[in-house]
């Protein structure tokens, strides 16, 4: 059995305020390096704020959360800012490409952060274009790309550092069916070359995809 | 399980590009830390994003610039043209005020405000101020009150004739001519021979001949100071300073005090080498009264740094504030616009910090951009700056100055002034919490 990539113990998250929003309860969840997993979970149940939590964009207010070992729950936010940069690709329903900039810049981006070399920037970032399908259109602009090549393009982005977990939150939420089932496919080759996967999802047929599913319900996860 | 320490890194997309599914060992490549000693994000990634993203709005860019340009030109404009003009005043200062030194006796003012003379100038002022090192001429004059007594070219007693004004009578040194620089239109002007026999000779301003009918000197024509008639030996013209002689009478100094009852010279004009003011103002008294130097008064040009830094000076104030109220514009929509931006960019924001962006890193990036921004107004608005002054020196053909360090001291101002107002949306931008900046879109 391979390493566990995410270890969540106890996970709480709470919103305070009248009254306080328990958005996560006491998550347990292992996931392991190499494995694809999809969230599933009515809306407001607790899945985007799960989805920042793995992603170290919030912080849990109680329990622990490793990854690849590394305890997070605790450390500086620049240590989690170095951590999310090396380790963690993030996919966007939105896709978050800047749109002055060309795709390749784009791409680029995530590897300025992320500790990658300079002299191998371009070349990795090309490659990852390559990898989705769009080593043609390094040049363009993001504006002139249709939606399934711009969430190709933000997967590239998430790839090109090589992280330790992929997180894709409602990749397809604003794909028509033929863009999702190519987005789609990436995953699986993604998930085939050895990529951890983590997609949160509405959408049964993104998350028959997932060899492991959970669900998510009032701040409950249990596996399906 | 294989774990590699060394870098892997092109190899692994590369890899990872082939359809084939990869063995096992491979998967252990996506995780742990494949570049130990790879590049952070340093100085060099910072400009080169805070550069991309100014340049990414060619449209904004220029509006954004606008009031740094505009406040950078202005202050270059001001200083430059100050400083042409300080140049040009100066030059004029060079041309006859810097060159003229005016001694006349003190005066004081008596408790009943009458005012009482306190020094007396020598008749021999001339000479003595002659041998002063920077002084070119000296030469002394002084009005002589003819008590009401006409002056006239022919004595005729008509009594239904209108009362003319006379001109007036002033007694001269035979230096003054030089030193008011002076011409001889036609005959000569009196030496010191006349002075010293006190002959009873006058030279007529251009004038005062005319009003009298003098046009010739070689048939010896006769002017009558009261009933005494004088001897008209030259006309002359052009004096530069004491204008009032083109309409006088002239005397030999001599003349006047043994035939019209001067008692004493009144000023003394002394023409000097260029920059010999402040000596010649020192030194003048001394030579004219080594027993009360300060009895005199003395009228010296400044020193020539002196004159134009008043100028400068006076420029400046004037103009600064216009160029300062200029620059604070500037910056005020350079923070306005980065601002905006900031709250326009938060998905970007977002995003940046989702890849591993700190949130010193972010605010550096906005800083950054801030500063390019004010630095390239700075640049075009010196540029602008020294084109202006160049065109309006042609214009007025002056000759332009500009120091260097103004030039390029202001372009970097123009880099200050974005570091300045860029410090606010930085620490705005850093603020910004990636969850709620990533909901929206980019």
């Amino acid at each position: 059995m391979s390493a566990p990539v995410v270890e969540l113990v106890g996970l709480t998250r709470t919103f305070p305020g009248p009254p306080p929003v328990h958005a996560l309860d006491g998550v347990d969840l292992v996931v392991r390096a190499g494995e694809y997993v999809s969230v599933v979970g009515p809306s407001g149940s607790g899945k985007s704020t799960l989805l920042h939590v793995l992603g170290l964009l919030d912080r849990p207010t109680g329990g622990d959360y490793l990854l690849d070992g590394v305890p997070t729950s605790t450390t500086s936010e620049r240590h989690r800012a170095r951590l999310r940069g090396g380790r963690i690709g993030f996919v966007f329903q939105q896709f978050h490409l800047l749109p002055h900039r060309s795709v390749l810049e784009n791409v680029l981006l995530a590897t300025l952060y992320s500790g990658v070399p300079r002299a191998e920037r371009v070349d990795r970032a090309r490659a990852a274009l390559e990898r989705v399908g769009l080593g043609h259109r390094v040049d363009a602009g993001p504006t002139t790309l249709s939606g399934g090549e711009r969430q190709r393009v933000a997967v590239a982005r998430a790839v090109v550092t090589g992280p330790s977990l992929l997180l894709a939150d409602e990749p397809t939420g604003n794909l028509d069916s033929v863009s999702s089932a190519a987005v789609m496919d990436l995953f699986d080759e993604l998930h085939a070359s050895g990529l951890t996967l983590v997609v949160i999802t509405h959408d049964p047929v993104v998350s028959a995809r997932a060899q492991r599913r959970v669900r998510i319900s009032d701040g409950l996860l249990a596996e399906l | 399980m294989r774990r590699r320490a060394a870098p892997v890194a092109l190899e692994d997309v590369l890899e990872l590009a082939e359809t084939d599914p990869p063995p096992p060992p491979r998967r252990r490549r996506w995780r742990g830390r494949p570049w130990r000693r790879g590049d952070g994000f340093d100085l060099r990634d910072l400009l080169a994003e805070g550069v991309a993203s100014v340049g990414a709005r060619p449209g904004r860019l220029a509006l954004t610039m606008l009031g740094t340009v505009l406040g950078i030109a202005s202050l270059v404009v001001t200083v430059g043209l100050a400083q042409t003009a300080a140049g040009q005043v100066g030059r004029q200062f060079d041309a006859v005020a810097a060159t003229q030194v005016v001694v006349r006796p003190g005066s004081v003012l008596t408790q009943s405000g009458e005012e009482r003379a306190t020094g007396r100038l020598p008749w021999d002022a001339e000479e003595r101020v002659e041998r002063l090192a920077g002084v070119e001429d000296a030469g002394a004059l002084a009005a002589v009150d003819l008590g009401g007594a006409p002056v006239t070219a022919v004595p005729v007693n008509d009594p239904s004739a209108p009362a003319a004004v006379s001109p007036p009578v002033l007694a001269a040194s035979p230096g003054l001519l030089d030193a008011v620089r002076g011409r001889v239109v036609t005959g000569r002007f009196f030496d010191a021979g006349h002075d010293a026999r006190a002959d009873q000779v006058v030279v007529l301003g251009a004038r005062a001949a005319e009003r009298l009918g003098v046009g010739r000197v070689d048939r010896q024509p006769t002017v009558f100071l009261g009933e005494a008639p004088y001897t008209v030996i030259g006309v002359v013209d052009d004096v530069r300073r004491r204008t009032d002689l083109l309409d006088a009478v002239l005397v030999p100094l001599g003349t006047a005090r043994a035939d019209l009852g001067l008692t004493a010279p009144e000023e003394l004009q002394v023409r000097i080498a260029v920059g010999a003011g402040p000596l010649v103002a020192r030194q003048a008294p001394v030579a004219l009264d080594p027993g009360s130097d300060d009895a005199f008064d003395v009228e010296a040009p400044p020193e020539r740094s002196r004159a134009r830094e008043a100028v400068q000076a006076d420029l400046n104030a004037t103009f600064l504030a216009l160029g300062a109220v200029a620059l604070l514009v500037g910056g005020l929509g350079i923070a306005n616009v980065t601002l905006l931006s900031v709250l326009e960019r938060r998905g970007e924001i977002g995003l940046r910090r989702a890849v591993g962006a700190t949130r010193r890193q972010v605010a550096g990036q906005f800083l950054v951009e801030s500063v390019v921004l004010g630095l390239l107004g700075g640049v075009v608005g010196a540029s602008l700056g020294v084109l202006v002054v160049v065109g309006v020196s042609v214009v007025q053909a002056w000759t332009p100055v500009l120091d260097l360090p103004t030039a390029f001291g202001s372009a970097l101002l123009g880099g200050l002034i974005g570091l300045v107002a860029g410090a606010y949306p930085a620490v705005k931008a850093a603020t910004v919490e990636p969850i709620t900046a990533l909901r929206g879109g980019v």
